[in-house]
């Protein structure tokens, strides 16, 4: 107690030096707290986008189908079972048939998937109504914003599409791009078109096959269904959930930066304050301390400078975040294709275990950094302190 | 080495490395001091009156020979044992008066106590006690900066004494200080040892308080050269 006291009394007595250095290593924490909060934010918000947008309650797949894989694509449909069937029957579920297939915008051929969806339905949260909607076009599509962007369409204009039969002829159609969609979601809108899933079926040859079928959020899976593979949410989401953590890693850099710079300036008081206060440390050797307690005194003292930090960033801190929270971080312009789904502002998400775990790092990180240069006091004799002169 | 005494040491010598060669610092010193006394180490600078102190204060040891303080063999205590000894029974007095610069003069004085774990209660009367010792109780509550040469060397007499030690090691206690407020210092340690009975041991060579000692060791180059007692102080006022 008396040590505490006492260290409380002299890192107070320092005065600015201290608060400065409290302040570096509050910036640092307050910086990622806010940047965790920021990853984490995008983490959930891209996980809720894909999930309302892409990936429903989970989806079963064809047995061959492999997102990765096109060539896998001329193999991977199938009739749909009974069960899932029904499901689709129920609006509890929706099936999808993914094609092969290119487009021929203003005289260029793109390859790219064509993909049939239910005009009606409504497990994912996106425009297939507009597929529905415009009865005067023969075969409406719709397409991504990037993807419009990208091959230059507008809505209105009418492109050729071209397909290979299962028996391996080629076919063509004129299409008409009934609607131009703005989503987060990425994976829904680079290199695809989206067509009704009775015509795609119709012109692939393909009647009542699908490659995969989207289960609405909360309907429980059918049991095993032979040919097809159930995939749930964290299969899903394991792509976008190595790409945030991907991310991630470069805010911890940010944070080892920040709170090295905090360090160096405890580390940098620390081995001033012994120099410094050599004859106060041969004093307090006279009054009674040992060494361990001048020791303790010392990396107790710096360690309150990860206290003052703490409590320094709480004071501007709090606020700031939380008005970062409520008012989400506008995304720069370009972010959109980095390949996650992030909405035009990003909203922090600050759980109170990010917050305790930067904290405790801060915390254990000036005590390392504050015993470090007390080593010298265990060489420091008495006589020479009381001298002012280090041994 | 038994006896009653306070403080004994035998043969002890004290050497110092400097560059390729050793320094001597102290030569065969052999002395006995009781309890009660008020004696001094007397002589030129670099003739071991601090080494000698800083010895008995359990600060220091010797490179051979032995040093008994308060029955303890200072040769043989650990670290840990020195501070003990240290804490409960040595005070210290210095030439630049060490008082803690974050803490008030009261708290200065209250730090060996807390220290000693003593009780709150107990400790605010023993601090009361030593301010007024040193007729500074009304300024308990100034910081060392507000405080002049004087008044620091009092709140640091009333630090060393307030624990109430057997022995207080005073290393030129005045040689900061001016004519006047030596005199006061000394009036008033002078006063502690024949109130109190605590030995006082100095390390000095200002002639103020060499007129004040009952017995007088002069160093020389580590060794004793003199060793007078008088029966009553040496020339009071000088």
């Amino acid at each position: 107690m008396t040590i505490l006291r006492l260290a409380l009394r002299n890192i107070i007595g320092t005065g600015i030096r201290a608060w400065l250095n409290a302040l570096i290593i509050s910036i640092g924490l307050v910086a990622a707290t806010w940047n965790q909060g920021l990853v984490s934010g995008m983490d959930e918000q891209a996980a809720q986008a894909s999930q309302a947008i892409e990936y429903g309650g989970g989806q079963f797949w064809h047995e061959r189908y492999d997102p990765y894989d096109p060539l896998t694509l001329e193999d991977a449909h199938a009739p749909l079972p009974p069960a899932l069937q029904e499901l689709v029957d129920n609006k509890k579920a929706t099936a999808i048939l993914v094609v092969q297939g290119s487009i021929y915008p203003h005289g260029r051929m793109r390859s790219l998937l064509l993909k049939g969806i239910d005009p009606g339905q409504g497990i994912l949260n996106f425009a297939t109504a507009s597929l529905a909607d415009n009865a005067a076009a023969e075969l409406p599509i719709l397409i991504g914003e990037r993807m419009a962007r990208a091959i230059g369409l507008t809505s209105g204009e009418v492109i050729t599409l071209r397909w290979r039969e299962p028996r391996g002829a080629f076919n063509a159609q004129d299409a008409t791009v009934t609607h131009i969609m703005k989503t987060t979601v990425s994976t829904i809108d680079n290199n695809q078109v989206w067509l009704p899933l009775a015509k795609l079926q119709a012109m692939a040859r393909l009647p009542g096959q699908a490659t995969l079928v989207v289960l609405a959020p909360g309907t429980p899976p059918p049991g095993s269904l032979p040919g097809w593979i159930f995939r749930d949410s964290d299969y899903l989401m394991r792509d976008l959930r190595e790409l945030v953590k991907t991310k991630s890693y470069g805010r911890v850099v940010f944070l080892i930066i920040f709170l090295s710079l905090g360090m160096l300036a405890i580390f940098d008081t620390q081995v001033l304050a012994i120099f410094r206060r050599r004859r106060e440390i041969g004093t307090l050797v006279a009054l009674g301390f040992t060494r361990g307690q001048v020791i303790r005194l010392f990396t107790l003292e710096g360690a309150l400078h990860g206290v003052l930090a703490v409590i320094l960033g709480a004071l501007y801190g709090l606020p700031l975040l939380w008005l970062q929270a409520r008012a989400g971080f506008a995304v720069p312009a370009g972010t959109e294709d980095m390949g996650i789904s992030i909405g035009e502002r990003i909203y922090p998400v600050y759980s109170a275990g990010l917050t305790f775990s930067i904290i405790l790092i801060a915390m254990v990180v000036t005590t390392i950094v504050s015993i470090m240069p007390t080593r010298r006091i265990a060489r420091l004799k008495p006589t020479d302190a009381l001298r002012g002169r280090m041994s | 080495m038994t006896g009653n005494h306070l403080i004994r040491t035998e043969n002890l010598v004290k050497t110092y490395p400097m560059g390729l060669s050793q320094i001597t610092a102290l030569n065969n010193v052999s002395l006995v001091f009781g309890a009660g006394e008020f004696s001094g180490l007397v002589g030129p600078s670099g003739s071991g009156k601090t080494t000698l102190l800083n010895i008995i204060g359990s600060l220091d040891s010797p490179t051979s020979g032995g040093a008994e303080v308060l029955g303890r063999r200072i040769e043989k205590l650990s670290h840990r044992e020195a501070a003990e000894l240290r804490n409960h029974s040595i005070g210290f007095i210095f030439q630049t008066f060490n008082l803690l610069p974050v803490y008030t003069a009261y708290e200065n004085v209250e730090f060996p106590l807390l220290l000693l774990k003593t009780p709150a209660g107990q400790r605010k009367k023993m601090v009361m006690e030593a301010l007024e010792w040193v007729g500074l109780a009304d300024r308990g509550r100034s910081r060392p900066s507000q405080l002049s040469g004087g008044e620091s060397q009092r709140i640091a007499i009333a630090r060393a004494m307030v624990k109430r030690p057997p022995l207080l090691l005073a290393d030129e206690p005045t040689a900061n200080l001016d004519a006047e407020n030596s005199h006061h210092i000394l009036q008033t340690m002078e006063k502690l040892n024949r109130e109190l009975g605590t030995s006082f041991l100095f390390a000095t060579h200002d002639e103020k308080v060499i007129g004040y000692l009952r017995r007088k060791i002069t160093l020389v180059d580590g060794r004793v050269a003199k060793d007078e007692t008088f029966p009553s102080p040496a020339g009071k006022g000088v």
